[in-house]
């Protein structure tokens, strides 16, 4: 992985938590968890799904896709730039933005 | 209220929904905020790991159409639908990356009517502009449409009134701004939907005995279809070529041209070069490499998605009784809109084979894709409307506030004239017969006029705006002859005609009137046109020392073999 050191303190600089697999991991997990539990203690209705406990399978499958993002951002972690530019709004996506730069 | 909704949500689903879109506005007050540096970081895009574009790629694309389309269609027709994927998208996007990337990385435009202003001055860039706004208008409508259709499924609310509540719900989700960190969401999204429909698949096939069951089921219900029932035969629905069923023509070989040019070629290639609001997705990574190997990257996914979109529609017709009905010929009452139809295939079985849990991950993911898909179109507008239109036509030298002021006016203008779009929408049983015929009138002309545009430099500004009108009149005309009865072609064989016609007239007539036109001289069409820009404005430098599994051909080469292999295999 790149070394680049950002010049204050010398460490490289993680994306850490706004990195996006750390956000997928996060939903994916919670959803798991939340669905595993559901599977478990909740009604099973087998007549639906011809007699699998698909929450509880869902989550445990959900979690484990969740835990992989976060190891995946873990072992190899987004080094950001020491400075970034500002983005420039979508033109297509404009919605509430921070101001258009100006036209000329 | 509870039994008399076509589908019973409890808490436990709302959570899930409610988990959601937590996320995504999270995720859009800390982008607007600028909490961290991070966070640019990721928006500009700069530097975003491929897999990350190519799933925002790929995932700005899987709204209506696919979801809601495809299983319609899929329940309707059968495995034919895997056209839509196998010769139409998956191609279409390697063709974007290998052939039509560089050169819009290199030129820098940054959206269609731009380019058609550069290439061919005023006439074709307001016949695109306003073509392209009203397009977006009426696709915004087919996602309302279905957006309602899940708050009436929910709630057991009039079409009306869910109309207008999910109306409100997407003015709020822009106006909150779900749309300001558009690549987080997008990439989100896409994991909510394959993890509420690959679930959905495996237990479809599940209670259904799995792929052979399937068949077997396809097969009997085919064998004692009453004679009201207009379904295609069992082994149309069960082999995708030649497709009769999807192109409607009778003649096998006159199917699969219908298929490959019409679908594939035209309608497929249109819809993926010309659309900017995917294409957008590609110019933000920092190198024409990376550019290039977007949608290349995106067409893996890709291929596999028909599976979980495709299967559920096709399980969803022999398993649900209201869809079993429908498909021999009867009109089953209590769909989304009123009276059951294919565009209900996927809601049904989600009805019958979910426990809540499952079920409220399916809506979010459901309720996600029509949303950013109506707020991606709305937005689209907005853009075009203020700044083509307004700015460039109207009222010019404003200062910014005015147009922005404009922007938001022309948002909730969208939102109101959406309603009434998905009134249009909702006349149509499968969506993705509407969805094909929109394209066929907008994106058809418009590919035939950007690749003539692109690489034959006498084309004139005249023969711009002439081919594109024309092209768009005659699909209408094929269209409306069909409607009134003039031929008879079944499945989305009027579709992909109209299509077909657009492009041939769009092109023909081109290359006539450039011939007694006046052409732009050729030092204004540097980055235009592939003979005037240099090689050097269209390739990377850095491509060659790339490893092989990093560089476009060899990947769009993979990409291709493995799409053949499907397309032989069903």
């Amino acid at each position: 992985m790149s070394t680049t050191t950002s010049e204050t303190d010398g460490r490289p600089k993680k994306a850490g938590l706004f990195d996006i697999r750390n956000i997928i991991g996060a939903l994916m997990a919670l959803y798991g968890v939340i669905l595993a539990l559901a599977g478990l203690f909740g009604e099973h209705e087998p007549e639906k799904t011809g007699g699998v406990n698909a929450n509880l399978w869902t989550g445990v499958a959900l979690l484990a896709v969740g835990l992989g993002f976060f190891a995946w951002a873990k072992i190899r972690p987004i080094v950001v730039p020491p400075d970034v530019d500002r983005p420039d709004d979508d033109p297509t996506r404009p919605a509430p933005q921070r101001k258009r730069p100006p036209a000329h | 209220m509870g039994s008399d909704t076509l589908i019973n949500a409890t808490w436990l689903d709302y959570l899930l929904v409610a988990i959601y879109f937590g996320f995504v506005l999270g995720i859009g007050v800390m982008a607007r905020r600028s909490v961290s540096d991070s966070i640019d970081f990721f928006l500009s895009g700069r530097s975003l790991p491929a897999w990350v574009t190519g799933l925002a790629f790929i995932s700005a694309n899987l709204g209506a159409v696919e979801i809601m389309g495809m299983s319609a269609n899929g329940a309707q027709l059968g495995l034919p639908t895997f056209h839509y994927f196998w010769v139409g998208a998956v191609p279409a996007m390697l063709f974007l990356g290998v052939v039509m990337m560089p050169f819009y990385y290199g030129s820098k435009v940054r959206s269609v009517p731009e380019f058609m202003f550069r290439r061919f001055g005023t006439g074709a860039h307001l016949v695109n502009a306003i073509s392209f706004a009203v397009a977006q208008l009426l696709i915004a409508g087919v996602n309302l449409a279905l957006l309602a259709g899940i708050v009436r499924a929910l709630l057991g609310w009039p079409i009306w009134v869910s109309l207008i509540v999910a109306g409100a719900v997407v003015l709020s989700y822009i106006t909150l701004g779900g749309l300001s960190a558009a690549i987080y969401n997008e990439v989100l999204q896409f994991f909510v939907i394959v993890a509420s429909l690959l679930p959905l698949t495996l237990i479809g096939l599940n209670r259904v005995g799995g792929w052979d069951g399937l068949t077997e089921k396809i097969s009997a219900a085919s064998a004692g279809a009453s004679s009201s029932s207009d379904a295609p035969p069992a082994e149309q629905q069960l082999n995708a070529w030649p497709g009769e069923a999807l192109s409607g023509f009778d003649s096998p070989l006159l199917s699969v041209i219908g298929i490959v040019f019409g679908l594939g070629f035209v309608l497929s290639f249109g819809y993926w070069t010309t659309n900017f609001v995917e294409v957008q997705r590609a110019m933000a990574s920092d190198s024409i490499s990376a550019a290039r190997k977007t949608p290349i990257i995106g067409a893996f996914p890709k291929m596999f998605v028909p599976f979980i979109v495709i299967v559920p529609g096709m399980i969803s017709a022999v398993l649900v009784a209201e869809m079993i009905e429908l498909k021999d010929g009867g009109s089953p009452a209590g769909g989304a809109s009123g009276d059951v139809t294919y565009n209900d295939a996927l809601l049904l079985l989600m009805r019958d084979v979910l426990p809540n849990g499952l079920l409220g991950l399916a809506i979010a993911g459901l309720l996600a894709a029509f949303m950013a898909g109506m707020a991606a179109n709305i937005s689209a507008f907005n853009t075009v409307f203020s700044y083509d239109l307004w700015q460039r036509y109207i009222r010019k030298d404003h200062s910014d506030d005015y147009y922005l002021r404009i922007g938001r006016l022309a948002t909730v203008g969208a939102t109101v004239i959406a309603i009434f779009t998905a009134q249009i929408a909702l006349g149509y049983d499968n969506v993705m017969n509407y969805l094909q015929t929109l394209f066929g009138f907008f994106n058809a002309p418009l590919f035939a006029t950007f690749i003539l545009g692109m690489f034959w430099k006498r084309m004139t500004p005249t023969a711009g705006w002439v081919g594109l009108v024309a092209g768009t009149l005659s699909a209408i005309a094929v269209d409306r002859a069909a409607a009134a009865g003039v031929f008879e072609l079944s499945g989305q064989g009027v579709a992909f005609l109209a299509a077909s016609v657009a492009f041939v007239v769009d092109i023909v007539l081109s290359i006539v009137v450039s011939l007694v036109t006046k052409p732009k001289p050729a030092e204004e069409l540097r980055g235009l046109v592939y003979s005037e820009t240099p090689r050097e404005d269209r390739t990377d430098p850095n491509e060659a020392s790339y490893p092989w599994y990093r560089r476009t051909a060899p990947l769009a080469g993979i990409a291709l073999a493995m799409v053949i292999v499907l397309n032989f295999a069903f």
